[in-house]
């Protein structure tokens, strides 16, 4: 069956996008609940599966199961196509390992409207995936954008007070940056090879890799995409949007929007960006890296003077982002299969950090540093899991923070050794706002706001412990990603000349 | 030509209706059977069955891209009828008139979408414009509606004159000396002084008829002054035929020496949207909003113009589909509703989740959202002017007052959504089921068109 009717790529988009329109008419909240787990087990476990059908070298029938396309607008060259290629299958095996995380994490939360809550999220699940299988790029903007309607109205509705105001600014940030693309997209298609004899043009991938554009033009469209993904990353200084906006949004939905939702600016980089204009890519790197750096340190200080805990979260995400920038246009091959690596760590990571941070609030009423305190007393198992998470975060050995982190500086360096000096000198603050917290938070006495916390439940344990056991595993042996980040790094590699 | 025939036939058989219609049902009944009968008529004729077969000497051309744009027009005319029956009939006592009138209307919107000459330009123009003066002004007690009915006619009269005289100038200054736009043969080179007169009329005009800058002041107060039903028809199909015959006109007439006025149309397109989206921003009234956007949505129209090639004409015809069927449908929620401000709509979902779901579908489309017909005709709108080739910042402009529309769209979006009911209560709205239902079908055809653009667009190649 596989492969003849179906194929994964397709699976992993038609089944939250289905259930998430089936959702819409169940009524009652706990039925939502578990249908919207189950939903997303079943998603995990065809990821999982497609994880084994990865070697396209030695097993040249796995293609057929991992790509697959439709006629969709014959007279435009447009067709439905997805696929999954090592980065892909890395992107949506994250999303679909995250999704069960963050459901399962925040399962005793009761929102109002249940139905349409678990619904949007399930499609913004179908949007995350369809970016990273489109093979095509009017595919790709469609789903490029329909992630984030979704997003916006669960933002929106179930926000704190600002929300109303956060959320749109992310909007209109967004939907300019990616209207912008939208016309580097029609132009690069202009200039596009026929792939068949229907139309004069294509917007299939390949397409785009050999399009003929001038030096000029590449130098031109170049910043067009770049806006675009660097909004959605966000790399400073288009950042401005995201503090406010992961302070502001419901627990479930930032994890999505830091964990998975950036990925897409990242991974739209590595595989529209970077083989696109590959010329424009080496006008602009220096000054790109700079600016990412500029952001490491700026994000990075902001996040050690902050007093809130969500807020120290979302600096320290820019910091992190802006590495995994300046790494992407280092453009070498120690650096891109970092930053494919990184993607998925830091994805794992955050989305760990923001659970914690989740059961503090929820346990304290708190978000405030220094206000707390004594967290380890009362609930030890916590402590314990935050530790590895936070050592994760900053990039200790053993954790899946080194390994990518350190592959990402070496790329660094190996372009330019005091650029990579520079933005070391993150990872010196990021111990030392992580530690801030950790010591605010957990050590020292208990204080009248956390006298009367409870230790976690066995649901929590059971879901820090899975995230952390991925934390030591992948620090151990990150092999098996690397693995798969080899044929995509060649192939972005493959276009500098 | 069926469809010219039967709708002019249709409107008189309304008109002296009225004096036998006992109930007051009866009009609805007619004119949704008489809409039903045109379409049929329309597709009949665009599978090549003439019903009529009139000599017009080459006056009316009848080919597939008028035949659809009209199959489009009566098919949101009929949606409109369905939705707006109950509307319609709270406007005043002549009901079968308007419908009358309705018809009329769309008997110049056949003639505009197939003239050969400059005349039938004019007849089609004039027999579309004068029905829409009288329906801006049929709230008879309201002092704005007489007030826009009567800027209406004097701005409207003005531009004919200028058409009136732009033809002349046309006629007087081709070599062939003629009124057939086929035969206004100009060659390459520059044109001549007459010429480019009468075309700088031409365009005047039309510009004033589609409502684009700066020719658009009248529109906000007539949208904003006449019966909202009756806006919502003016402010779509209306326009729409004023695109198809300037289109259509410089397509045939001027294609040739396009280079030489593509420029003027350029700034007019850029004003346009400049002007309709920082206006819309700043209404607090979501009737005015909407008169404004649809002066927005002109400037996003005048791309086919401007481009003038193949993928412009695709675009229009679906630009024709997503903006009437959107705002059509936008517009049927407003006028259920009690306040028209922004305000109003707080909390509509609250009590209306169909309403509000459906509007916000509306809403979105108009934005131009992926997965809406909106973006599809945007898309296609965009991929026409890069086409074209020759002004990209043009198309940069284009996208920036895009996301401007989303400021103003978004709004209305967010009070239906994240706001409570004003006053705290439940407003008991005038709906039936059928009106959601409806509302539903509207949405729907949006969500298809724009996943499918091409079940619209490949009708132009069978």
């Amino acid at each position: 069956m596989l492969g003849t009717y179906f194929t994964f790529p397709e699976l992993l988009l038609w089944v939250p996008l289905l259930t998430g329109m089936l959702i819409f008419f169940i009524k009652d909240a706990k039925a939502v609940k578990t249908f919207a787990f189950f939903s997303t087990l079943i998603t995990l476990a065809i990821s999982v599966t497609s994880l084994f059908y990865t070697d396209v070298v030695h097993h040249p029938e796995y293609f057929a199961y991992n790509n697959v396309s439709y006629v969709w607008m014959p007279y435009l060259g447009s067709s439905f196509s997805v696929g999954l290629d090592g980065m892909g299958f890395i992107l949506t095996f994250l999303t679909a390992f995250t999704f069960p995380v963050i459901m399962a994490a925040t399962h005793k939360r009761d929102y109002p409207n249940a139905n349409v809550y678990y619904g949007l999220l399930l499609l913004t699940q179908a949007g995350i995936t369809g970016v990273f299988v489109a093979t095509d790029a009017l595919v790709f903007y469609f789903f490029w954008e329909l992630a984030l309607i979704p997003m916006y109205f669960l933002c929106s509705r179930w926000g704190e007070e600002f929300r109303i105001r956060v959320t749109f600014k992310f909007f209109v940030y967004t939907f300019v940056s990616s209207l912008l693309m939208l016309i580097g997209i029609i132009y690069i298609y202009l200039h596009t090879p026929p792939v068949s004899n229907l139309s004069d043009h294509s917007f299939f991938i390949k397409a785009f890799y050999n399009a003929s554009l001038t030096t000029g033009e590449q130098d031109g469209l170049f910043w067009l995409f770049f806006i675009a993904f660097a909004v959605k990353m966000p790399i400073f200084p288009f950042h401005s949007w995201q503090p406010d906006l992961y302070e502001q949004s419901p627990d479930s939905s930032v994890m999505v929007l830091s964990g998975l939702m950036v990925k897409m600016g990242i991974f739209g980089m590595l595989r529209w960006l970077l083989p696109v204009f590959p010329d424009a890519v080496g006008h602009y790197q220096t000054f790109i890296i700079i600016l990412c750096i500029t952001g490491i340190l700026y994000a990075s200080s902001i996040a050690y003077v902050q007093s809130d805990l969500k807020r120290i979260v979302a600096w320290s995400s820019i910091a992190h982002i802006g590495l995994m920038g300046a790494a992407i246009f280092a453009r070498n091959s120690t650096s891109l299969s970092g930053v494919m690596l990184e993607m998925f760590n830091h994805g794992v990571n955050i989305i760990a950090l923001w659970i914690v941070v989740d059961i503090v609030e929820k346990k304290t009423g708190i978000r405030k540093i220094a206000d707390l305190g004594g967290l380890a007393v009362k609930s030890p198992a916590l402590s314990i899991f935050f530790l590895v998470i936070v050592l994760a975060n900053i990039g200790l050995p053993l954790t899946n923070g080194f390994v990518s982190e350190f592959l990402m500086f070496t790329g660094v360096f190996e372009y330019n050794k005091y650029l990579a000096a520079f933005s070391c000198i993150s990872m010196i603050i990021s111990a030392a706002y992580m530690l801030n917290v950790m010591q605010k938070v957990f050590f020292g006495v208990p204080n009248a706001a956390t006298e009367k916390v409870t230790a976690i439940s066995t649901r929590q344990k059971l879901v820090l412990s899975i995230v952390v056991i991925t934390i030591l595993i992948l620090g151990i042996y990150p092999e098996p990603l690397l693995h798969l980040t080899q044929g995509s790094v060649y192939e972005i590699l493959q276009k500098i000349k | 030509m069926n469809a010219i025939i039967i709708s002019a036939l249709w409107g008189v058989v309304m008109m002296f209706g009225g004096v036998f219609f006992k109930k007051s049902s009866t009009p609805k009944n007619w004119a949704i059977a008489g809409i039903i009968l045109l379409l049929a008529a329309n597709i009949w004729e665009f599978f090549g069955y003439q019903i009529f077969k009139v000599d017009t000497r080459g006056m009316l051309g009848f080919d597939k891209f008028g035949l659809e744009f009209n199959a489009i027009c009566f098919g949101s005319t009929l949606l409109y009828f369905l939705l707006n029956d109950r509307e319609i009939e709270k406007v005043g006592e002549h009901v079968s008139e308007y419908f009358a009138l309705i018809f009329f209307i769309l008997c110049g919107v056949s003639i505009c979408s197939s003239f050969n000459t400059l005349l039938m330009l004019f007849l089609g123009i004039e027999i579309m414009s004068i029905p829409s003066y009288i329906l801006t002004g049929s709230d008879k007690r309201n002092l704005k509606s007489n007030e826009a009915s009567l800027k209406y006619f004097l701005m409207g009269a003005f531009s004919t004159g200028l058409m009136l005289m732009g033809i002349a100038l046309i006629f007087g200054g081709n070599t062939l000396g003629s009124f057939y736009i086929n035969m206004i043969a100009l060659g390459t080179g520059k044109m001549p002084v007459m010429i480019a007169a009468g075309l700088v009329l031409m365009v005047v005009s039309l510009s004033f008829k589609v409502s684009a800058a700066p020719f658009h002041f009248w529109a906000a107060d007539v949208y904003d002054g006449a019966p909202t039903v009756f806006t919502s028809f003016m402010a779509t199909i209306v326009k729409l035929a004023g695109f198809v015959a300037f289109i259509r006109l410089f397509r045939v007439s001027f294609g040739i020496i396009q280079e030489q006025w593509q420029m003027l149309i350029a700034v007019i397109t850029a004003a346009t949207l400049l002007i309709g989206n920082l206006t819309a921003v700043f209404q607090q009234s979501v009737k005015r909003m909407l008169a404004y956007s649809s002066i927005a949505h002109a400037g996003f129209m005048m791309f086919a113009l401007f481009a003038l090639n193949d993928t412009a004409r695709e675009g229009l015809l679906l630009y024709a589909l997503s903006y009437s069927i959107a705002t059509m449908g936008m517009f049927a929620v407003l006028v259920k509703m009690n306040d028209y401000t922004i305000e109003g709509f707080n909390g509509l979902y609250k009590y209306q989740p169909v309403l509000a779901c459906t509007a916000t579908v509306f809403l979105l489309s108009l934005t131009g959202i992926p997965l809406t017909a909106g973006f599809a005709s945007k898309f296609y709108m965009l991929l026409a002017a890069l086409r074209d080739g020759h002004q990209v910042w043009l198309v940069i402009l284009a996208v920036i007052c895009a996301a401007i529309s989303a400021i103003y769209y978004f709004r209305v979006i967010q009070a239906m959504f994240f706001k409570e009911p004003s006053g705290g209560g439940i407003h008991e709205l005038d709906v039936t089921s059928g009106f959601k239902f409806l509302l539903i079908v509207s949405a729907a055809i949006l969500i298809i068109a724009g996943i499918l653009p091409s079940l619209v667009v490949d009708w132009l190649y069978f």
